[in-house]
């Protein structure tokens, strides 16, 4: 281990703080914003639904552009919690549907 | 299912939280060691490589802006490596938004510093011990935090050695979090109102990708899905 491992790029500690400042921004503005308007039936009802259309909106890409393996293990999951409602369980049958399947050259 | 228990934060629910995250930490501790060997094979020093594992800690978002990192860098690409990680990390916002039924009323100087651990998985955690009806938000913060400490850890393998796992597909690990994302769908599905708000933001974000591609489909799908669940009533 030498001192340039420790040593850091004055211009990339500054990115790692904007990256980072931006992200927080990210993180905690949503949250800020949701206490400053008033929380109607209806705004509650839409942070209610969000969630979900997040779940959706995040995983349909990833399955469209993903192989098949991906979307048949993905419904192993659902399948799986669906049955046994645990996450874990969940989870870990899917990562073991991708492999089989992969293995197999699907 | 009813809501009655009090919203509060536990020693107890950050405990849980820590165990709960058990699930995901071979994903993590993959991609983390995945960054690692990236940011060696940039160039970064330890220093940098921990830094920007530990401070920006938001995976998919390290990895677009060390494809646009170069070195020696200058002032347009630190712009740039903002901006991508803005851009990738934009969907957060609406996942903050989402917390603010439950944490409204808790002290701004305990969640605050909760939200710089704000991830997709220990959010999704959160809300599927929310989804079953308790309140105790120690489950987002324990797992928060346990995930970042197993991230910022994971790195450094990577960096000295070369990914722990050579090829994370062949062994499904690139499924870990989508699975995730997919299982949680289960216990949140409620009935017509709900489907008919999951198809809208669906359509919207596969639009949306097939359009522009990237990440913006997590966005536009979700408001989308959200503004359908505040104006549809069963």
């Amino acid at each position: 281990m030498t001192d340039a491992a420790f040593s850091a790029d004055l211009l990339f500690v500054l990115a790692v703080a904007m990256m980072t400042g931006v992200t927080y921004f990210m993180r905690a503005g949503g949250y800020w914003l949701m206490g400053r308007l008033p929380l109607t039936d209806r705004v509650r009802r839409g942070l209610e639904a969000l969630p979900g259309a997040i779940i959706i909106s995040t995983i349909l890409p990833i399955v469209l552009k993903g192989d098949l393996a991906l979307g048949l293990s993905l419904l192993s999951a659902i399948a799986v919690m669906a049955l046994l409602r645990k996450d874990f369980i969940a989870v870990a049958a899917a990562v073991v549907t991708a492999a089989l399947l992969r293995s197999a050259g699907i | 299912m009813t809501s009655s228990s009090p919203v509060t934060i536990t020693p107890a629910g950050i405990l849980l939280g820590a165990r709960l995250s058990l699930t995901i930490i071979p994903g993590s501790v993959a991609l983390g060691s995945v960054f690692g060997m990236v940011a060696a094979q940039k160039g970064l020093t330890l220093l940098e490589t921990v830094m920007m594992q530990s401070f920006v800690f938001a995976g998919a978002s390290q990895f677009v802006a060390m494809e646009v990192y170069r070195d020696p860098l200058n002032w347009g690409l630190v712009l740039a490596m903002t901006g991508v990680v803005a851009a990738v990390n934009m969907r957060m916002l609406l996942v903050g938004a989402s917390l603010r039924p439950w944490l409204g009323g808790q002290p701004a100087w305990q969640v605050y510093p909760t939200l710089f651990f704000l991830t997709d998985i220990n959010w999704l955690l959160a809300m599927r011990h929310h989804q079953d009806g308790h309140r105790d938000w120690g489950v987002l913060f324990g797992s928060g935090l346990m995930i970042w400490v197993v991230w910022s850890l994971a790195v450094l393998p990577g960096y000295f050695f070369g990914a722990l796992i050579e090829d994370p597909q062949a062994w499904g690990l690139d499924v870990v979090l989508p699975a995730f994302f997919a299982a949680l769908l289960v216990p949140l599905w409620k009935g017509k109102r709900q489907t008919l708000g999951w198809i809208i933001a669906g359509a919207v974000a596969t639009l949306t990708w097939e359009l522009l591609g990237g990440y913006w489909g997590v966005l536009t799908g979700a408001v989308a899905g959200a503004v359908a669940g505040a104006y549809f009533h069963d």
